[in-house]
């Protein structure tokens, strides 16, 4: 028994209260449930690792390329629901994070993104790897916060779940200087937050969702336009009840693919510039339109003139949560800011108490059956080369219409996004808004972490994947068994398309030569590579590739190297304006 | 049209630039800009003179009240309110030059602040058009410098800015 016994217990207990900043990141990471975060260490983030290395609450993925890192946990948010988690060094790991970030930030995408700072005494100073964090990402995050004072960490993550996950979701950035990450601090973890300069509105009022009803119900050409804050609201099942309830037509944009199913008699398609010709035309002529979560941009209706010109007396309804998505690029006559489950369930509670109920449509929908008819989808089978659609089509049936699809950017994605039904929410992954190269690999990983019993395929092209390529190491050491479908056209497709469209046919870049042999490489990171260049062997290959259950299998497609999207509407043109495979 | 527009924000590091970038990211004007803590000293206030038509004024307020360091904003266009602006000039005054400006600043109510042999500097306060206006009524060619807060303003009577 020692003299000292008493003091040494009681300050050892003090100090035993005290966490570094980066105890206090893995904590709050344990208080928010975080399951994986994706990363890449470096200098700034090393004391944050070594914690991360002694916890076993979440898992760490290691990542080939800080972009991935990101991109990876936007797509477990797209595919959760939960928001994603990403850790980069500072300096060049937050610029290579920036596409990842920028991308979430389109799609509004719920996501903290930890990055790692020079110490703060040392901030100003050209300092190894610094960089201006908060600078550099303003303009593509919802918010973002440099933390000074370990004191204020805890709050300040706290802070940025709450911004990322509620109100329009995004991306929020917490830069940790490495001196705040080694001071210490009481840990709390705030149960809630409240800010005063932040307090997003989530019950529409009432009084506009009852004219909404009302316009509704004395539609006579309706129309349903649904986006994807439909998904990311989880609002499919009241935009779902909706849509049933009244029998109007309905139509998803690419980001809200999966909100109403795809294979229902009352879907008339993706709409927009490699929309079909029902729901552009649909969109063009209804009288009454109601869009929902969805923002009217440039790829959706074209030319805002033509949309408004060529129709002039067409009235529409607008629910979105960002009140400042209401009235940017269309003028609305209904604006309802919420929630759209909230609001949805609202207009549904009021319908089905209403004494109206909804008129007859029938002259609308012979009118639709008819644009319906021209089946501007199909496309000339070949038993010689491969059509990219038919491997689309061919994956729905082997998946059973049941996969996480991710694509990239270009032509396969269009393909994707036409020919794959999908039938569910989030079961669609990829970058409508800032239209990222690059996406597919990480995204599909994110997927299959986020559900390893589902079948993920990811829908690429051979310049898209290049661009994160790297990312099949990733999949070996967590071996990832997701279905690379490369539909290799030899083209960079979608701008070898507008060349011929737009630019007399000079294909200026946009040959790749000397391309690697993809089965190759495929079995250099430790996959099984597959070259399929005929047809009749689609289907075999599709199926053998899922039926290895534990494998990546990497799919090499030789498509047509001729094949454009249609329907197609030009830039600067108005939806109906489209043009389509026949008239070529 | 012109709208004066009125913010409280989180005075915090870096809200300030969110406003300016915001405003610079979507191509929307800025003709003057001013800010500084009101007497809660966290809460900056921050006067935005800017122009637009009715549809872009609307996207800017929208816009502006997204931004997570925002508490409020109003357009002052949308009501009666006051607006002011300071301007210092520092003006050559020699010989009969020196009466001749001392007597015009006395007109626009301008006191003059600081003199040398040589020189004055005069301090005006009134709306932009008053300052321009002084800036007409004398000699161009005995302008030494100027400098202009841009506006700030306020509603009239009851119709007050709160946080909350
Ligand atoms: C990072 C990035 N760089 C450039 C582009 C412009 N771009 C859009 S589609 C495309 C071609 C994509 O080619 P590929 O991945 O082979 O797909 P394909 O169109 O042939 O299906 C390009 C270069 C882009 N979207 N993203």
């Amino acid at each position: 028994m020692k003299l000292s016994d008493a003091p040494q217990s009681a300050s050892t207990e003090a100090s035993s209260n005290l966490l570094s900043g980066a105890e206090i990141v893995c904590h709050a990471m344990k208080a928010e449930g975080v399951e994986f975060v994706f990363g890449y260490p470096g200098g700034a983030v090393l004391v944050i690792y070594d914690e991360i290395h002694k916890q076993n609450n979440f898992k760490h993925v290691l990542v080939r390329h800080e972009q991935a890192a990101v991109h990876a946990a936007d797509a477990y948010a797209r595919a959760t629901g939960r928001p994603g988690v990403a850790l980069v060094t500072s300096g060049p790991g937050v610029t290579n994070a920036v596409t990842g970030i920028a991308t979430a930030f389109m799609d509004s995408i719920p996501m903290v993104i930890i990055t790692g700072q020079v110490p703060t005494y040392a901030i100003g100073q050209d300092a190894f790897q610094e960089c201006d964090t908060v600078g550099i990402t303003r303009p593509c995050v919802k918010h973002n916060f440099l933390v000074k004072d370990v004191g204020e960490l805890a709050e300040t993550i706290k802070k940025a779940f709450f911004i990322a996950t509620t109100g329009r979701p995004g991306p929020v950035v917490v830069d940790i200087p490495k001196d705040v990450s080694m001071a210490k601090a009481p840990f709390h973890y705030p149960a809630t937050v409240e800010m005063r300069s932040y307090r997003p509105t989530n019950k529409g009022h009432s009084g506009q969702i009852k004219k909404a009803m009302q316009m509704l119900l004395s539609a006579d050409r309706p129309m349903i336009y649904v986006g994807g804050g439909a998904i990311l609201g989880n609002a499919s099942a009241e935009v779902t009840a909706l849509v049933r309830m009244l029998g109007y037509p309905c139509t998803n944009t690419l980001m809200g693919l999966g909100a109403y199913p795809s294979t229902d008699k009352q879907f008339v398609g993706m709409l927009g510039m490699h929309g079909t010709v029902e729901a552009n035309m649909a969109m063009q002529n209804c009288d009454v339109l109601i869009a929902i979560g969805a923002r009217f941009d440039d790829r959706v209706i074209g030319n805002p003139t033509h949309f408004n010109a060529g129709n002039p007396t067409r009235k529409i309804i607008h629910i979105d949560i960002d009140p400042s998505s209401i009235s940017k690029r269309v003028k609305v006559d209904v604006p309802i800011v919420g929630n759209i489950k909230d609001v949805l369930d609202d207009l549904i509670s009021q319908l089905q108490n209403a004494e109206q109920k909804p008129g007859n449509i029938a002259a609308w929908w012979k009118q639709i059956e008819e644009w319906r008819a021209k089946d501007c989808l199909k496309f000339k089978q070949s038993d010689s080369i491969i059509k990219p659609q038919y491997v689309v089509q061919k994956l729905w049936e082997v998946t059973k219409g049941d996969a996480y699809v991710t694509s990239d950017v270009g032509q396969h994605q269009m393909w994707a996004a036409q020919y794959y039904g999908f039938d569910k929410p989030r079961r669609w992954i990829n970058s409508g808004g800032l239209g990222t190269m690059g996406v597919g690999l990480p995204y599909a990983m994110g997927c299959k972490f986020a559900f390893p019993d589902a079948d993920v395929a990811c829908i690429t092209g051979e310049g898209s994947i290049q661009m994160n390529i790297q990312e099949l190491s990733t999949c070996k050491q967590y071996g990832l068994p997701i279905k690379v479908i490369l539909l290799n056209n030899r083209y960079l497709g979608m701008v070898r398309q507008w060349q011929e469209f737009f630019h007399g046919n000079r294909h200026a870049e946009s040959y790749m030569e000397a391309l690697p042999d993809f089965v190759k490489l495929a079995e250099a990171y430790g996959h099984v590579g597959m070259k399929v260049e005929k047809p009749g062997d689609v289907e075999g290959a599709l199926r053998d590739a899922f039926a290895m259950k534990d494998r990546l299998v990497f799919l090499d497609f030789q498509t047509d190297q001729t094949e454009n999207v249609f329907p197609m509407v030009p830039g600067g043109k108005g939806i109906s304006e489209m043009i389509l495979a026949e008239d070529l | 049209m012109r709208h004066i527009l009125s913010l409280l924000l989180e005075n915090e590091a870096g809200a300030l630039s969110r406003v300016a970038g915001l405003f610079s990211a979507r191509g929307y004007n800025i003709e003057s800009l001013t800010v500084a803590p009101t007497e809660d000293a966290t809460l900056s206030r921050m006067t935005i003179v800017t122009t637009g038509s009715d549809d872009v004024i609307e996207q800017i307020t929208k816009q502006v009240n997204k931004l997570v360091d925002v508490v409020k904003i109003v357009d002052l266009n949308e009501g009666k309110h006051v607006e002011r602006e300071l301007m210092l000039v520092k003006l050559r005054a020699v010989g009969k030059d020196r009466d001749e400006l001392k007597r015009t600043a006395d007109i626009f109510r301008a006191r003059v602040i600081d003199l040398t042999e040589k020189t004055y500097v005069i301090e005006l306060t009134g709306t932009g058009d008053k300052l321009d206006a002084f800036l007409e009524a004398i000699d161009r060619a005995l302008v030494l410098e100027t400098v202009r807060t841009g506006a700030c303003g306020l509603g009239r009577g009851e119709w007050i800015v709160k946080a909350s």
